[in-house]
């Protein structure tokens, strides 16, 4: 299991889009990817329970990661994240 | 044989099927099934169904606007496909035994509901509008509905009231005959998109469109403004020959693509396209044009949940100026306001949006919306020759203002080291306070172009969109030809270039007036550009 923390930078929180483009993302590994944040936790490759959590910008989330390719899954997370939020 | 008469919008023939598209709300009875788990079968075939439409759905806003405003599809799309919508959906049926659509709709709106319960969240809550759409789209497929705009699979002649401008820039073109409405004026939105794109359209014919005509044989005779539906043989036997005519002719102006536009005298003018998204630009490119004299920047702001990104604006404004291929594309700055809105903005009710905020009173008010597009376009003239045009100017007071805001969103590009190409500043004349001022204002920018449209509507007070207007209003008052007269000698004085964007510069009864004034240059929908240069080329 690996877990990394990351605060959301864009204007707009977790919008609909990059909440997309991160379910993409999540879905394409077999680890099980749990997000979690002050308003609950959600699996990471739904998006309806995803943008149910409404994160706004300065929430900080974190993530878990677990199963055989967690640390891909991580890495990729985290550039992801990085980059569009 | 029945003949209806509206207006001519968009000259053209077309023969084919008719297809009758209601904007309606989809009914919703609420019954009990017997066999919940066939009815759940028949939710997961419209599902998928509807999943194919926003698949479509979004290779065509790739190709209309760029990758990034495309990507509301496959976010719908996953919607769709979610689990626990898919869930909610099922136990409606499965516990409670209710019909498939029922079950559908009332998982949209709990989903919308909780949505927009989120109070701190102004973002989320407006995602409420995604779900209802996509509830509302699985619903139509379980009803077989009429037709979805986005979708249109064999050649139609397409019947409606009328279209919002939100239905024209989502809608599907490449199977749409010509366009028919009940209401609309020649002027309206739909007209434009059909004459930009070269669709044959008759419209104000104040016929209600009747679902009872879907399939029906029809012909739309675009320049007599007239449509004849089931008609007899031998009417259709001569439109045929009338339509086989027509794309000969067609053919023929083709060989015009690479000439140059001047008189049989030697005098010359630019001809060069109004476009309305990156197809027409293709268009536009296609017809031979010198340029782009008007980009209309809204198709970016309209039919959307929110405002652009500077990302998604850049990537549309540099996709045409690399088309273009170094000739100029003049962007004009967000005009949206009056007839033309978009819900995220708020713009609150007026008693009158013609006279109200639109256009750069919008932008000046708003400063953050205009240096968001304004950067875009500045990053964009890297990569080939833009100019911008200020929308709706009425004193130099206005235009000092938006060079100003320009000035800035340059200065915090050079500090950041991003690159920007030249970029000329030019304003709108459509106001009769622009050209009567013209003197000044030409003293503060590099180009004029003169919007016939609004400069009509405005001198005469007449609303273009009003179809009891077209007895009165008279296309070439001489009002407006000695507002354009006067503008062009104004600017030409201070060395300032004159074009002309609005509908009148496609008409070929003022073109001899407008080279006889020596302006710059035409600015027509692409497919106008060929017969127009045929024209000229045939002038003294």
């Amino acid at each position: 299991m690996v877990q990394f923390s990351y605060v959301i930078n864009d204007e707009l929180g977790l919008h609909a889009r990059p909440a997309g483009l991160l379910v993409k993302l999540a879905s394409g590994f077999t680890s099980t990817i749990t997000l979690k944040c002050e308003n609950g936790e959600a699996d990471a490759k739904r998006l309806i329970a995803l943008m149910k959590l409404g994160i706004q910008k300065g929430s900080n989330v974190q993530f878990t990661v677990a199963g055989d390719d967690e640390k891909e899954a991580v890495a990729a997370l985290e550039q992801f994240m990085k980059e569009k939020l | 044989m029945e003949e209806i008469k509206g207006q001519s919008a968009a000259e053209g023939i077309a023969i084919g099927k008719i297809l009758v598209y209601k904007n309606q709300q989809i009914t919703v009875d609420e019954h009990k099934v017997d066999d919940p788990d066939k009815e759940f079968e028949r939710f997961i075939t419209a599902r998928d169904k509807s999943v194919n439409e926003l698949v479509r759905l979004k290779e065509l806003a790739d190709s209309k606007t760029g990758k990034e405003s495309a990507e509301i599809f496959t976010m719908q799309k996953m919607l769709l496909l979610d689990p626990d919508f898919e869930d909610a959906v099922k136990d409606e049926i499965t516990g409670q035994h209710s019909n498939a659509v029922f079950a559908v709709k009332k998982a949209g709106k709990d989903l919308a509901d909780f949505f927009s319960a989120m109070e701190d969240n102004e973002y989320m809550q407006q995602r409420c509008a995604d779900f209802l759409d996509i509830s509302d789209r699985i619903a139509r497929v379980l009803e077989n509905a009429d037709c979805n705009l986005n979708t249109i699979d064999e050649p139609v002649i397409l019947m409606a009231d009328d279209l919002t401008p939100g239905e024209t820039i989502q809608m599907d073109t490449t199977n749409v005959l010509a366009f028919v409405t009940g209401g609309g004026s020649v002027n309206s939105h739909t007209a434009i998109l059909a004459r930009s794109i070269g669709i044959t359209a008759v419209v104000n014919t104040g016929i209600e469109a009747d679902t009872k005509l879907n399939g029906h044989m029809g012909i739309v005779d675009g320049d007599g403004g007239m449509v004849l539906i089931d008609p007899e043989d031998e009417i259709l036997e001569k439109y045929e020959e009338k339509l086989k005519k027509y794309n000969d002719e067609k053919k023929s102006l083709e060989e015009l693509k690479t000439v140059s536009t001047v008189t049989r005298s030697g005098r010359k003018i630019g001809l060069y396209a109004n476009v309305g998204n990156i197809q027409d630009v293709v268009r536009a490119v296609d017809s031979g044009a010198d340029g782009i004299g008007l980009f209309r920047s809204e198709f970016l702001y309209i039919g959307k949940a929110d405002f652009p990104s500077e990302e998604e604006q850049f990537e549309s404004y540099k996709k045409a100026a690399e088309l273009m291929n170094g000739k100029e594309v003049i962007i004009r700055t967000l005009d949206i306001g009056a007839d033309k809105k978009a819900d995220y903005l708020n713009l609150g009710k007026e008693e009158n949006p013609a006279m109200g905020m639109r256009a750069i009173r919008i932008c000046l008010k708003n400063p953050e919306i205009f240096k968001t597009q304004l950067r875009a376009i500045y990053r964009a003239s890297a990569f080939g020759t833009i100019s911008v045009m200020f929308p709706m100017i009425t004193s130099a007071n206005e235009v000092g203002r938006a060079l100003q805001i320009t000035d800035e969103v340059k200065k915090e590009l050079s500090d950041k080291s991003i690159r920007y190409g030249e970029v000329k500043r030019g304003i709108m004349i459509e106001t009769p306070a622009a050209a009567v001022m013209s003197d000044v204002l030409a003293e503060k920018v590099d180009f004029f172009s003169i919007g016939t449209n609004d400069l009509t509507q405005y001198t005469l007070a007449m609303d273009r969109q009003n179809p009891e207007m077209s007895e009165f209003l008279d296309t070439h008052s001489p009002a407006v030809l000695r507002l354009i007269e006067m503008t062009v000698r104004n600017a030409h004085e201070k060395n300032v270039k004159v074009g002309i964007c609005g509908e009148l510069g496609a008409d070929p009864k003022l073109t001899e007036f407008f080279i006889n004034n020596e302006v710059d240059d035409l600015s027509v929908s692409a497919p106008k550009i060929l017969s127009l240069r045929k024209h000229i080329r045939e002038l003294e």
